[in-house]
């Protein structure tokens, strides 16, 4: 297992948005995390990427435990995400977007940088190449040096996973990747996350309301309702069950 | 009007534009990552040419030590109001952090006063310095040559910074998200303490110039330069650092033209760069260079 949560509760004052979960993450699978609106998904990502902290319970990556940890030490650790509405640096390059995200796992010291050493001239020729073969990887080379926000939604989209995959990370948290995408986009986003796995060696955390595309790509999925786990299992079966029916439609089914 | 003079003064408006825009480079870099006017930076400013001055005539160190003391006092002071002072209000309201700016300001104003007393003193120039060239019937001072070439490389130092390293790459990226730049598995407030010791070393530096060219320090000395130099980084797009170097030149030559040739307005020098604050913010709010920042970071 590559993420283990273990009773996690996030109270908010008086409001409960998390309570008592806990699932577990196997290591290159692709883990979906299911619910109506205000379920508590985004805010389970916010934990595990250390922006909230947990009010209760514990979260374990690769064994070792996230609570009280930075943002910015938890990506280093190798968990990496996206955002729900695209948070890309707006007037910076493309090719930028993601060297940003290689620059800080890059092996230079400050003194090196200055002092431009031959090491930090073939770091930087390096980690540019590999910038360029994600974009590659990506279909979005030719607009490496375009400006973020020009791009379209779906690239612009592609480009903020191709950022999170720049911090080599071996886990990798979407969420709603295929939001405010057209059907032909979302089937080819499928396929990419799809082949990531196997190309970047990653386990895959994803939040999505698109059922098809979770059936699709996920192996696993956890529904959850108001903080509360009521599913976990295989897609095909989540919706096939009552309360999971039950929590998106509404109780009168149960009549 | 005579050439010569007009040269004359456009070296005098280089020299003086170029103190402010040392000075103003450090306002907007501030504003670029955590959109705060740090009201600080001019008694920044101040303390660096203090540093200088006891640099000088109390420890008797060479003139380029005395800098080099002053600038890195400066930048740890600069370093150090951030972490104890704004770093806790990272999430607060932008108005507790501008009101907590400017009790620094006062803090270290009247510190200075109650420590050092109010009297200004005359600042140890180093004879080479005070040196008058004449070129083509041109006369400056060593001093004033040195202003403009100085600030023009550490112009460069800090253009380089900002566009090929990769600090510099986050310290851009910090203007748009700091969460996001937490993300890239960077240490956003690491970044943000190198901005505000980039930007009081050059305070620093600013305020020796000023010292060395109106001999004297102060410790109110930062007020008004320092209110002058925000006008300069607001004028020329805040945010910007080549706008804040553009706008300390444009304010630096006005204020040398008004005194120069409308010599009856003289009195009036000091207002000169505050109206040009106002039609900026009435008809330009983002400056020459200014940027377009996401609303929703205000």
């Amino acid at each position: 297992m590559i993420l283990q949560m273990k009773n996690v509760t996030k109270k908010f004052g008086g409001v409960t948005a998390i309570n008592d979960t806990s699932f577990t993450v196997q290591a290159k699978e692709i883990y979906g995390l299911i619910g109506p609106n205000g379920a508590g998904k985004t805010t389970m990502f916010n934990i595990i990427t250390g922006n909230y902290e947990a009010t209760e319970g514990e979260i374990l990556f690769r064994k070792e435990t996230l609570n009280g940890l930075k943002p910015h030490t938890i990506v280093r650790k190798g968990i990496a995400r996206t955002f729900q509405n695209i948070r890309l640096f707006s007037s910076m390059s493309v090719l930028d977007n993601v060297l940003i995200g290689f620059d800080f796992q890059a092996k230079y010291t400050y003194l090196e940088t200055i002092f431009r050493l031959p090491r930090f001239f073939g770091e930087e020729k390096r980690v540019k190449k590999r910038a360029m073969e994600i974009l590659d990887y990506f279909g979005i080379k030719e607009f490496a040096h375009y400006k973020a926000t020009d791009l379209s939604y779906g690239q612009q989209r592609k480009v903020e996973i191709a950022r999170a995959l720049a911090t080599n990370p071996e886990m990798l948290l979407l969420d709603e990747p295929a939001a405010g995408m057209n059907p032909a986009e979302t089937k080819e986003l499928a396929e990419l996350i799809h082949n990531a796995r196997e190309d970047f060696d990653l386990t895959v955390l994803l939040i999505e309301h698109d059922m098809k595309f979770v059936n699709q790509l996920c192996d696993k999925v956890l529904v959850l309702d108001y903080g509360k786990t009521i599913f976990e299992g295989k897609p095909a079966d989540a919706i096939k069950d009552k309360e999971v029916v039950a929590a998106y439609l509404g109780d009168f089914i149960h009549d | 009007m005579d050439f010569t003079v007009f040269m004359q003064q456009m070296v005098n408006g280089f020299s003086l534009g170029s103190m402010y825009a040392l000075i103003a480079i450090g306002y907007t870099m501030v504003y670029g990552v955590l959109r705060l006017i740090n009201f600080a930076h001019g008694d920044i400013m101040m303390v660096g040419a203090f540093l200088g001055y006891f640099g000088v005539s109390i420890l008797g160190l060479p003139f380029p030590a005395a800098v080099l003391l002053a600038v890195v006092g400066s930048a740890a002071l600069g370093m150090l109001t951030d972490k104890i002072a704004y770093r806790p209000l990272r999430s607060a309201p932008k108005i507790s952090l501008l009101i907590t700016a400017i009790g620094i300001s006062f803090f270290l104003e009247n510190a200075f006063n109650v420590f050092f007393g109010g009297t200004p003193r005359a600042f140890p120039v180093p004879e080479y310095m005070e040196i008058i060239l004449s070129l083509g019937g041109l006369t400056f001072s060593v001093a004033s040559l040195m202003v403009p070439i100085v600030t023009l490389i550490l112009l460069a130092i800090i253009l380089w910074i900002l566009f090929k390293t990769k600090y510099g790459m986050a310290i851009r990226a910090l203007a748009f998200d700091v969460n996001t730049v937490n993300l890239m598995g960077i240490d956003a407030n690491r970044i943000i303490m190198i901005v505000f010791g980039i930007g009081s070393a050059l305070a620093a530096v600013g305020g020796i110039f000023w010292a060395v060219n109106y001999p004297s320090v102060e410790p109110m000395m930062g007020v008004l330069i320092g209110l002058k130099a925000f006008a300069a980084a607001v004028v020329g797009g805040i945010g910007s650092v080549a706008g804040a170097v553009i706008g300390g030149f444009i304010i630096g030559f006005t204020e040398v033209v008004v005194v120069a040739f409308l010599p009856e307005y003289g009195g009036y020098k000091d207002a000169f760069a505050f109206v040009l604050l106002i039609l900026v913010l009435l008809f330009k709010p983002t400056g020459i260079l200014g940027l377009n920042f996401d609303k929703s970071r205000f």
